[in-house]
Parts: C-alpha cells; structure tokens; sequence
C-alpha cells in the first residue's frame, strides 16, 4: 500500500490572524514511582489564529504531552502558557473545562463518541455543557453535520458508521461551537488510507472556512497538509518551519 | 446546564442497565414498601378507631378484671391473682350506683373455649358466637338496639327467666323464613326463648358483631356458674360534665363492693373510650417503632447496594467521562450526571415502595374493616428519606467521576 500523495497543487495559505496560543517555557514534569520523566523540557509556540499547524515527533517524544497542555487537558509544571491573552496555567479545573468547551475542537485517533448516543446527540453534546437551549442546539448541531456530510446519518448510533463517518461526527462535534482551534490527534491512524484522505480534505476544507487547524501525527504524509511543521525530540523542539521546507 | 438535560441523561444511563437498575431499585422498594405498609395500616386502623370505637358509648366507663386486651403481657400474673368480679358484687355496686348513673350495665361473657354454637331443629349457627349474660343495660351500654321484640325487664333479670335476644347473623342461620320470636334456642344444652332480634350492626376489626346472643346475667350465673368468668361492669354518667364526679363515685361503690380496705389498691381496672384509644395508640407507636427500625437497615443496606452499583458504573463509563470532560463538562455537572441518576434509582425504587405499601397497607385495613387512607406525610418522608439515600450513597461515586483526570479518563479502555 503507497502512502496518499501530497497534494501537487498549489494551496492557499492564508495571512495568519491575531495570536490565540503563546506558550514559553513549559516543561512538565511526571512522576512514575521513584523516577521523574521530562515529557517537556522548555518549549516555546506561537500559534495564530488562521494556521494549519503539524506536530510532529517520534513517540516519546513529549507530543502528546504538548498536545494535552495545548488542549487544556493539562497544565504545565512550569512556564507560561497563554490562550486569547488568557493565563492557562493557573486556571482552575472548571475554568479549563470552559476553555475546552468554547475554544477548543478535539479530533481523536479513536474518535472517542459516546457509542449509545446519535451522531446528533453526539455532536449536540458540546452545547449542552455551553447551555444552549435545545432547538438551537439541535439547530446548529444539524449544520454542523451538514458541514461535513453527514446531513443523512444524524440519526445513527456510532455503531451504524463507518470509521470515516465517525470521524466526521467527531470532526462536526469539535466545530459545533466555532472553538478558536480545532486540535486533532492523529485523526486519520484508525482509518483506511482512501478514508484518510477524504478526512484530509475535509481539514483542508475546514481550513479554507477559516479555522485554525492544529494536527498532531507521526505520519510525514499527513504533516504535509499543514501549512507549518513543528518537530519534536526528546521534550524539546527541534524544529518549526513552514511545510515543503 | 439545565436540569432536564442532566435527568435525560441519567434516564438514559439507567435504561442501557435495565436488571441492575431494577434489581437495585428494589432494595429501597423493600424497605419502602414496609415501612409505608405498617404505616398506612397503623393510620388506617387509628383513624377508624378514633373516629368509630364506642365500644362503650359515650360517657361510659367499664369495670373489668383484666386490663384491655391491647398491653397484656408484663404483669399478667398480678391480674390473674385478683378475684373475679362476681355477678354478686356487680349487683351490690348497681345499687350503690342507684340515683347516680341510670345505665349500669352487667356482662359476663363465655370464654369457655371452643367457641359457642347455637342450634334450632336441625339448624346451626356459626361455631363462634358471642355468647354472654346481660342485665337490662346491656344493650344500650353496648350500642345494639331492638329491632322486634323486645328488650329483658327488671324483673327478667331478677327472675333469671331462659330468655335471650339475638343478632341477625343467628336470626339468618337459624330461622331463615320463620318469626325467631318465642322460639326456643339451644346454647350449650341449655334452652332460651327468643324474645328480641337486634337491629343490624355488621362487621368491626373482621369481627361480626350480629353473631351474638344474649341471656339474662342471672340465668347466665346459675346455669354456667360464676367462678370461671369476671363481670364486666360498664356504666354511663348522666352528662359529660358529671362524668368525672360519676367515676369517682363509681370507684368508690366498686371498692365497696369489692370489700376493699381503705389501704388496698384496687384490685379492678377501669377504662373508657379514650383510654382504650390510648392503649392502642400505644401498641400502633410501638409497631411503628419496630417497622422504623427494620425498614431503616433494609433502607441503610439498599443505600449500600446503590453506592456499590454506582461505582461499578463510574468504572464502566471512566471513558464516557473522560469525553464529556474533553469537551467541556464541568466537574459539577459530571458529579450532578451520576448524583441524578443515584437520586433516580432511589426515588423510582422509593415510589413504588410507596404504591405497593399503601396498597398492602389499605389492603389489610379493608380486610380488618378500616377505612382506606393515603398516609400523605409517610410518602413524603418516604420520598425525602429516598432522595436522602440516593445523595448520600451516590456522592462518593459521583465526586469519585468528577474527579478523574480527563487525560487518564480518556485513555481507559
């Protein structure tokens, strides 16, 4: 099986918009057992609104650690990390959940959706905790379906999709409060190779409409559909340059 | 977020885990259920005794050997050495009594054993008769009221004539199409004649009370001996506000009658209605107590049921949290999510405690001849003591999922 080619054709590149993610200095510290393991070791990102952003790195290499610090799942040991000018590192556990909600659209390897739940109630599920009533809720959940396709399948369970399919529930459950970033992790490493594609150009889509787009992945031929690549190795960044570099 | 979101949740939630949810519930159904059920029947059976028991009319007051059937048990002993009351001391004291109370009723009652049959040709009665000797009184003393024929005269008493007065239920056994009247009964080998029919009363606490006949106290006396049975000796005060003179004096004419040394305890009891009312209530608060106690560790145990259920479902669902968590639920409304559905398990088991215990309760009161009730505040505290346990046997394993690390959460497979 050969890898998807990188798109050949000439892609847009919009001009970055105003600074959503700044973070200096973090590094985040585990304890397992008697022995401390630097996940991160001083990492420095600026992220703008209107990117599309690859982090790339061997495993261990503090990815998916940086990828839950950027997601607000997590808080640094130390540093400084700031999102809309607002200081994430001392923020409280709800106040995180309100960031992750509001600001944030994960994609997942897994897709993570609840599996007794309807595509629909799955993707209605962000609003609920934002307090929507329901007949918007049901409104915009409906559109964001639609955004990715999935008009005709709202009401399936995860079990009646395909994995493409999931994924694009997913990816409709991380747009459906117009969060600042859409983060994914490894969004196409559970997906058959055509189906990663179609997943890809959905991103690329996305990104035209004007979201930020942030992908964590280990795949060089995923990474090339961003338009930056961020490198890392051993808690460190190694390197961030534009793609195609 | 609102509160019908969160209650769809936890319905949704409880419908994946129908037995578990079921069988959970019905810890609490248990503990509900008889709880409520001693209490609707306690209630069911005070309201009608409250309102209903006249056993001795009103005004009245009743002499007896034994204390009321409802708090035997402690000092039994003590009331077993007394000396019946004699039919002798019953007329001394009813002309002691003459100008004070107009209404003194004697009773003596066969307590035999092996019930009492009456018989007439070849017809028979039920086996379980109440059968006992009277004195004029006695039937306005006990509420029962001529319905043909007539009432004993003094001098029927006095004479000791075989006569007897009898309930419907024996006028239906034993004279289905003839007049009862001046026909004469069999009792025990001895014969009576019928000289009146008592208007209907029906049924109290399961017992008919038409199934009764009634000879005159003296006849009773000769013919079944006075030593094995104690008089009762019921009396009526002209008017409520001489009752309380009336009694004194009456205590004082039986402890005459008695032959009491000024020193002596009385060796009778007295009662009225609302000592009698007193004494059940009693028992019932006794009972409730007992029920209380029982339901409480049924309650206490089907709370622990809870608590261990909802752990295991936090265990279950550490990912689902972990999701909710990813996007954007707070840890209070994870910890309301697993708190509802706690609260639910334990208020639906709770309801249908509280269905199937008034509905076993009022059953048991019909069958005992009360009236129904619905024991408005038991359901409450019942719905209250519920919800009580659903909160607090659901915190720890609702704050045990609020507090998961999302990170971690996520991850669990």
């Amino acid at each position: 099986m050969t890898p998807p080619p990188a798109p050949a054709v000439a892609r847009t590149v919009r001009p970055p918009g105003p600074l959503v993610i700044e973070i200096e200095g973090v590094t985040k510290l585990y304890k397992m057992g008697s022995e401390t393991i630097h996940a991160l070791l001083g990492v420095a990102l600026k992220i703008h609104r209107n990117e599309y952003l690859a982090i790339m790195g061997p495993s261990g290499s503090g990815k998916s650690t940086l990828m839950n610090m950027l997601g607000c799942l997590d808080t640094p040991t130390a540093g400084r990390y700031e999102f809309n000018g607002k200081h994430v590192a001392a923020m409280s556990d709800d106040e995180l959940a309100e960031i992750r909600n509001k600001e944030i659209g994960f994609v997942f390897q897994t897709f993570n959706l609840l599996p007794r739940s309807t595509a629909l109630a799955n993707v209605e599920l962000p609003l609920i905790y934002a307090g929507y009533a329901a007949h918007e809720r049901r409104a915009r959940a409906i559109e964001a379906l639609e955004n990715v396709g999935l008009g005709n399948r709202m009401h399936h369970k995860p079990n009646e999709l395909s994995g493409g399919q999931r994924q694009r529930v997913a990816i409709a459950r991380a747009l459906v409060n117009r969060p600042s970033i859409i983060l994914a992790d490894e969004p196409t490493g559970n997906l058959d190779s055509r189906t990663g594609v179609e997943i890809m150009e959905l991103f690329e889509q996305l990104y035209d409409q004007g979201n930020t787009m942030i992908v964590v992945t280990h795949e060089e031929d995923i990474a090339r559909h961003a338009r930056r690549i961020v490198r890392l190795r051993d808690g460190l960044i190694e390197s961030d340059r534009p793609a195609g570099d | 977020m609102q509160l019908s979101e969160i209650l769809r949740m936890a319905f949704g939630s409880l419908a994946v885990n129908k037995l578990r949810s079921i069988l959970t519930m019905s810890g609490i159904t248990i503990g509900v259920f008889s709880v409520i059920g001693v209490m609707t029947t306690v209630a069911a059976l005070r309201g009608s005794i409250e309102s209903g028991l006249n056993i001795l009319g009103s005004n009245a007051f009743q002499f007896q050997k034994f204390p009321s059937g409802f708090n035997t048990g402690n000092n039994m002993r003590k009331y077993r050495l007394r000396k019946n009351i004699t039919v002798e001391q019953g007329q001394r004291y009813q002309k002691l009594m003459e100008g004070v109370a107009e209404v003194v009723s004697l009773e003596l009652y066969d307590f035999g054993g092996g019930g009492t049959q009456a018989t007439y040709e070849n017809r028979k009665t039920t086996p379980d008769l109440t059968f006992g000797g009277g004195n004029q009184h006695y039937l306005a003393a006990n509420q029962y009221a001529i319905d043909t024929g007539r009432n004993f005269t003094e001098s029927d008493v006095e004479l000791a004539r075989p006569l007897c007065v009898i309930g419907v239920g024996v006028v239906k056994k034993l004279f289905p199409t003839e007049d009862p009247l001046g026909k004469s009964i069999k009792v025990r080998g001895r014969t009576y004649t019928v000289i009146g029919v008592l208007a209907e009363r029906g049924t109290s606490f399961g017992q008919s009370q038409d199934d009764i006949i009634i000879v005159p106290i003296s006849r009773f006396a000769m013919e079944f001996g006075n030593e094995r049975q104690s008089l009762n000796i019921a009396t009526q005060a002209l008017s409520q506000e001489v009752y309380n003179e009336t009694l004194d004096k009456a205590i004082t004419a039986m402890r005459i009658a008695r032959g009491l040394k000024p020193e002596d305890e009385n060796d009778f009891e007295v009662f009225s209605n609302e000592s009698l009312i007193a004494s059940f209530a009693k028992v019932a608060d006794a009972v409730a107590a007992g029920s209380f106690v029982i339901s409480g560790i049924a309650l206490l145990a089907a709370g622990v049921g809870i608590m261990n259920i909802m752990l295991v479902s936090v265990t279950e669902r550490t990912k689902e949290i972990g999701i909710r968590k990813s996007i954007g639920a707070r840890q209070v409304s994870i910890l309301t999510q697993f708190l509802i559905e706690a609260v639910t398990i334990s208020l639906i088991g709770g309801l249908v405690g509280i269905i199937l215990g008034v509905v076993a309760g009022n059953g048991l009161a019909v069958w005992m001849k009360a009236s129904v009730i619905f024991p408005w505040m038991w359901a409450g505290i019942g719905l209250l003591v519920c919800s009580g346990i659903g909160v607090g046997f659901g915190f720890y394993p609702a704050w045990k999922a609020a507090a998961l690390d999302p990170i971690e959460a996520l991850r669990y497979e």
